[in-house]
């Protein structure tokens, strides 16, 4: 199982920035034809400041891997919960500083045997200290 | 593109189905770059049937991204999201088609802003659930 001491471990904050071309891939990616994320134009035509980042964009957002040397095995990870606190839009241009902690580790029974529960949580903030969002993630590992 | 009007939202109101085209293995490739999570389970067939699955199959954020598109669909962008949650419950593989909906679950009017409570659903061609969850989204028009 999961060695539990490694609750509260916290990555070194890294700092990235939103790119319009990163917008622009991921919302290909997903299959949104909607112009606003390929071009400033229409972006500025909305009367936005520049590219705006689709919802889910902030999962492409680097966190560092507050996972490494933990010993978990990729190949037996299933992700089971995403879920995403936000304090404003992101927009090409931003810059964050992003910081991952393990949030918890616990067991649950499910129907393939005990499995491990690992949930990360990551915030962004701004150059001013400001949250910007807050990301949690739950992944299962099965033994 | 018909924008919702937040002010004029009632409980159960659902939102414009978003229906997805068959997920492509491409896809999967392209997902991996954009997003960064390049676990091989995702693009390489030999490695997934060896860590015990038929083939590859979708990232979980792949088909949270639809929720994405379906509020940004419905509410324009960038859509008024104060959260954004969603639970995995099967896996979806290529040649899958997903039917992403949502309907207003619960008004809260004793915030400042307002706020209303949708919940989501993502269904495939075989009517399975494979991913459901919730969003938050203020109302400030």
């Amino acid at each position: 199982m999961l060695d539990r001491t490694f609750i509260g471990r916290t990555s070194e904050p890294v700092t990235v920035e939103v790119e319009r071309g990163h917008i622009r891939r991921f919302a290909e990616a997903i299959g949104d034809p909607n112009p606003i994320y390929a071009s400033l134009e229409a972006a500025r035509a909305a009367g936005l400041p520049d590219i705006p980042a689709p919802p889910t964009f902030v999962t492409a957002l680097f966190a560092g891997d507050v996972r490494a040397g933990m010993g978990i095995d990729v190949r037996k990870l299933l992700h089971g919960e995403e879920s995403y606190e936000y304090r404003r839009p992101l927009y090409a241009g931003d810059r964050l500083t992003l910081t991952q902690r393990v949030a918890d580790i616990y067991e649950k029974p499910g129907k393939a045997g005990v499995m491990d529960f690992l949930v990360l949580e990551t915030t962004a903030t701004d150059a001013t200290g400001a949250l910007v969002y807050r990301a949690r993630r739950t992944v299962i590992i099965k033994r | 593109m018909t924008r919702a009007r937040l002010s004029e939202l009632s409980v159960g109101l659902a939102l414009p189905t978003l229906t997805k085209p068959p997920i492509e293995r491409i896809q999967l490739v392209r997902y991996a770059g954009a997003s960064g999570d390049f676990n091989r389970i995702h693009v390489e067939e030999g490695y997934a049937q060896a860590a015990g699955y038929k083939g590859v199959f979708a990232h979980g954020m792949l088909v949270m991204g639809f929720f994405g598109q379906l509020l940004t669909n419905w509410l324009g962008t960038p859509a008024p999201i104060a959260r954004l949650s969603c639970r995995f419950r099967a896996l979806t593989w290529p040649g899958d088609v997903l039917t992403i909906s949502g309907r207003v679950s619960a008004l809260i009017d004793d915030t400042e802003p307002r706020r209303a409570t949708l919940a989501l659903e993502a269904t495939n061609q075989d009517g399975m659930v494979v991913a459901d969850g919730s969003a938050e989204i203020t109302r400030t028009d």
